[in-house]
């Protein structure tokens, strides 16, 4: 989400508490849905609470929805017209021009009405106005605690990726790895550690950052290089990312902790070789991701896949909403995760 | 002094072999040791026991086909086990149970001078406990180990048809033959509980194997239930006191 990628620039700080409120992206189909939801479920109460039969609910929701409608469409509209502006502004600033949008946008609407003839009265202009405010605050308010209900989570992201998702038991056998080398081959051994710190770089930031599908490639390339060192001729991979859009935006560590998991379930198991399969591709809307690795139904018991796939889902629906999707299953004699998410582009 | 001390090295990843090589080399200096034959799992471990004369295993846990905890289970079964020392990486449980029944572990990295110390020990290393691995292993094994004429024959618990409890020993019957087990039918009941029902007081039978039950009419016998198994012709009987659960399982 744009604002999620101001956002990430401006929260460097590793103390989670230092994020700041922003306004949700205003040109996501999620949000779109839930902007009409909220105002027509609103639409719909009020017109229950005013009748006393049905046919009467009818009559003064199709009144209320002649009003609310055209204010609704008017105001998505224009606040998708306006939303990289918007996410530029200050919280405070951006919710001060959303209310006063909204009290321009119900203006219009009315004095339509006028114009085809309704009796104006400034009462009704006033009634109107009070509404539009009490609605536009209420989703402002909605958005604002779904922002902070996502946000515990990915807290505990960032400490699970150094407790949980990069495993101890990877951690003490790299450098055990490591070590082995230090004396046959030095130059790989310098290597192998330098991927090693900038895999626990990554890990140690805040990773409700975007970053650019082809940063996160690259972490996996390092990430690869250590498990090859350890598990040899074991692990086979096979690269398909020839229309890979490396410039489209990404939630760090949206694909380590994925491959972490299939040489943990599907490889280290096996005494055969195994291959793990990524395949990455995309057009102008939209991402594709395919990752593949055998499946030994007899292992299901080690732990901690859904952990990781919980958190990337929940970090995908806070930056993408409805947009991005992320599905698993066993497919013959291999587990495949595929992710399709939007283009989105750094500007 | 007696001669080198003879080791086997189990570990799944070459490095870590590597590593240990090097480190026992530099302990030579200090306590003569050579490394005998390296392994890539407990299987490939057990077969070359047999064949090589041993005196310490330092043996990783997590390894494909079969873990250390389960190779030295097995290898105990040996007329004269070796020392046995557990590698491991990581593995919070594994070495609080270690700590717990006084089993010796290496962290990886290892030390040269933690190594030096065990290999200067290994000789007076008492075998593993049998009920100590027990305790420590957390996954039930994949096979079952029965010594026979000096060596180790390894079961498969997916060949298994019953287990028998007879006087001292533990029959386990597969499709081609029986063998004679040394455990306590309810320790293999606890282990296994996944994998067999009990059906009598002295029978666990696989459940994978069950074709179905029948009824015989014995007046004075206590039994009037059979169960028939896949691929073997012998009846089972299950006692009045198992019925309940067996008939539980017959219907799910």
């Amino acid at each position: 989400m744009d604002n999620g990628v101001f956002n990430a620039t401006s929260v460097s700080s590793i103390n989670h508490n230092a994020r700041s409120d922003s306004l949700p992206d205003l040109r996501n189909l999620g949000v779109t849905v839930r902007v009409l939801l909220l105002g027509n479920g609103a639409g719909f109460a009020a017109a229950l609470l005013q009748s006393r039969g049905l046919a009467e609910f009818a009559q003064q929701f199709a009144d209320l929805a002649a009003v609310l409608e055209p204010v609704l469409l008017l105001s998505l509209v224009s606040l998708y017209a306006l939303s990289k502006w918007l996410s530029r502004l200050p919280y405070a600033g951006g919710i001060a021009v959303i209310l006063l949008l909204e009290l321009v946008c119900t203006t219009l609407v009315q004095s339509t009405g006028v114009a085809m003839g309704e009796v104006p009265t400034l009462a009704g202009l006033v009634r109107a106005w009070l509404l539009c405010l009490l609605l536009t605050a209420f989703i402002i308010a909605y958005f604002f605690w779904r922002d902070r209900a996502f946000s515990p989570a990915l807290a505990d992201a960032r400490l699970q990726a150094l407790q949980a998702r990069i495993r101890p038991h990877f951690l003490f056998n790299s450098i055990n790895a490591v070590l082995s080398l230090m004396r046959r081959d030095p130059r790989r051994a310098e290597t192998a550690l330098e991927d090693l710190a900038e895999l626990f770089r990554a890990l140690m930031q805040d990773n409700r950052r975007l970053t650019t599908l082809a940063d996160e490639v690259a972490l996996c390339r390092q990430y690869l290089n250590l498990e090859q060192l350890r598990l040899g001729e074991r692990l086979k991979i096979a690269w398909d990312v020839e229309t890979l859009p490396g410039d489209a935006l990404v939630p760090q560590l949206l694909l380590q902790p994925l491959v972490e998991n299939a040489i943990y379930h599907g490889i280290e198991p096996d005494a055969a070789p195994g291959i793990v399969e990524i395949r990455i591709s995309g057009d102008k809307d939209q991402v594709r991701i395919v990752l593949a690795n055998p499946y030994h139904p007899e292992y299901q018991h080690r732990a901690g896949n859904r952990m990781a796939l919980a958190n990337i889902r929940e970090r995908l629906a806070l930056h993408f909403d409805v947009e991005a999707n992320l599905s698993a299953e066993v497919v013959g004699e291999k587990f495949e995760i595929r992710i399709v998410l939007p283009y989105r582009k750094k500007e | 002094m007696s001669a080198a001390l003879r080791v086997l090295l189990v570990d799944d990843e070459a490095p870590a072999r590597t590593r240990l090589k090097e480190l026992i080399a530099d302990c030579a200096a200090f306590v003569p040791a050579q490394v005998v034959g390296e392994a890539a799992n407990g299987r490939e471990a057990l077969a070359l026991l047999e064949s090589t004369a041993t005196d310490l295993v330092l043996v990783d846990i997590r390894m494909p086909q079969m873990g250390g905890i389960e190779f030295a289970r097995h290898a105990l079964a040996l007329a004269r086990p070796p020392a046995i020392v557990f590698v491991t990486a990581y593995d919070e449980y594994a070495i609080q149970a270690f700590e717990l029944h006084a089993l010796d572990y290496l962290l990886k990295p290892v030390r040269r001078a933690r190594l030096q110390a065990t290999l200067e020990r290994a000789r007076n290393l008492a075998a593993p406990e049998r009920d100590a691995l027990r305790a420590v292993e957390q996954e039930p094994r994949r096979y079952l180990s029965v010594p026979e004429r000096g060596r180790i024959t390894l079961v498969a618990l997916t060949d298994v048809l019953y287990l028998k409890a007879e006087l001292k020993y533990v029959t386990v019957r597969t499709d081609e033959r029986e063998y004679l087990l040394e455990e306590s039918l309810s320790h293999l009941e606890q282990e296994f509980r996944e994998v067999f029902v009990r059906i009598h007081r002295n029978c666990l039978v696989a459940k994978a194997r069950i074709r179905g039950f029948e009824r015989v009419d014995a007046q004075e016998s206590e039994q009037n239930w059979v169960v028939l198994l896949h691929g073997c012709a012998e009846k089972l009987g299950v006692s009045r006191r198992q019925w309940p659960v067996v008939k539980e399982l017959a219907q799910s």
